[in-house]
């Protein structure tokens, strides 16, 4: 019996051990590699990150993040790093500027036509 | 008829949508604008494949060149092949081969199999320099100056097309540089 329930475990531990293994010094390390590899896109499979992608160059990006984490360098430096080479598409954080306006701001637009929309609807209820 | 008018909104909205989704279909393209370009090419040092050296970037300064990625396992590496070969030939520009994580005898097989039209060839077989020069797929196409700046890139493979319209005027601008100075 206990063989089995051994089995089991072992079959359901298997998914877990897919992960890569780099030798962090420490637990923050850890955290934020795994934060940096959702926070960054894989270039090649361009609608996926880093930590889902399993292309070759997403390795390769993957194993430089670790290098930077385990050498010590913070966020702020790697995703800049990534930025430099690859450009603004590499972070799911694109920064505000003339191309991605539309993109920041359409989300208020819409809300400010509902509202509009709302307040127009409740100001005729209103007098009716 | 207001309520009708209404009514017909959602269906507009959507249909815009559509339309927006469609032209976005064909119009829509999976290349990357390089940060690069204008900088000057990332530090680097590469053994060559088959000249036994070690070249660094200050070793290509002084002319133009082409630098393209390429690796025996990029099917359309082999496609663009025929023109890396064509451009290389003409003597119009130095083309130096970026050998991208690939084994030495996978690639000394492609090259005796394709022709090996490269000036040298560098191995970046851990693909460090591909990392830093943004590269995310092969094949891709860097035109460097003679002091060492990225004039261009083009991602994916090499046409007749990019080269006589994006790539050729920029050769020749870059020669006449040359010539004026």
């Amino acid at each position: 019996m206990i063989k089995y329930i051994t089995l089991l475990f072992v079959l359901f531990s298997m998914p877990l051990m897919a992960i890569e293994v780099y030798d962090f010094e420490n637990r923050e390390q850890e955290a934020l590699y795994q934060q940096l590899a959702k926070e960054l896109r894989c270039l090649v499979c361009q609608n996926q990150n880093l930590a889902d992608s399993d292309a070759g160059l997403a390795k390769d990006l993957k194993d430089q993040v670790a290098e930077f984490v385990i050498a010590g360098q913070n966020a702020d430096t790697i995703k800049q790093y990534m930025v430099d080479r690859y450009g603004d598409f590499v972070t799911y954080d694109p920064p505000m500027n003339a191309s991605t306006v539309f993109l920041w701001f359409s989300p208020l637009v819409v809300f400010l036509i509902g509202g509009l929309i709302l307040f127009l609807n409740i100001r005729k209820k209103h007098h009716e | 008829m207001k309520k009708a008018f209404i009514a017909l909104i959602p269906l507009t909205v959507f249909l815009i949508l559509i339309v927006l989704l469609f032209v976005n279909l064909s119009t829509h393209n999976e290349v990357l604008p390089s940060p690069l370009i204008g900088k000057k090419i990332p530090a680097f040092e590469h053994p060559t494949l088959y000249s036994n050296k070690t070249l660094n970037q200050d070793d290509f300064k002084g002319e133009p060149w082409l630098l393209n990625v390429f690796g025996s396992w990029c099917p359309s590496c082999q496609y663009e092949h025929p023109l890396v070969t064509a451009l290389a030939n003409s003597g119009r520009i130095k083309v130096i081969g970026l050998n991208w994580k690939d084994e030495a005898e996978d690639a000394d097989r492609w090259l005796k199999r394709w022709g090996d039209p490269y000036h040298e060839i560098l191995v970046d077989f851990e693909g460090d320099t591909a990392i830093n020069l943004g590269v995310y797929g092969a094949p891709e196409t860097f035109l460097i100056d003679a002091d060492g700046t990225i004039v261009y890139k083009i991602s994916g493979v090499l046409t007749q097309k990019n080269i006589q319209q994006e790539l050729l005027p920029l050769i020749d601008q870059l020669s006449d540089r040359e010539v004026s100075l």
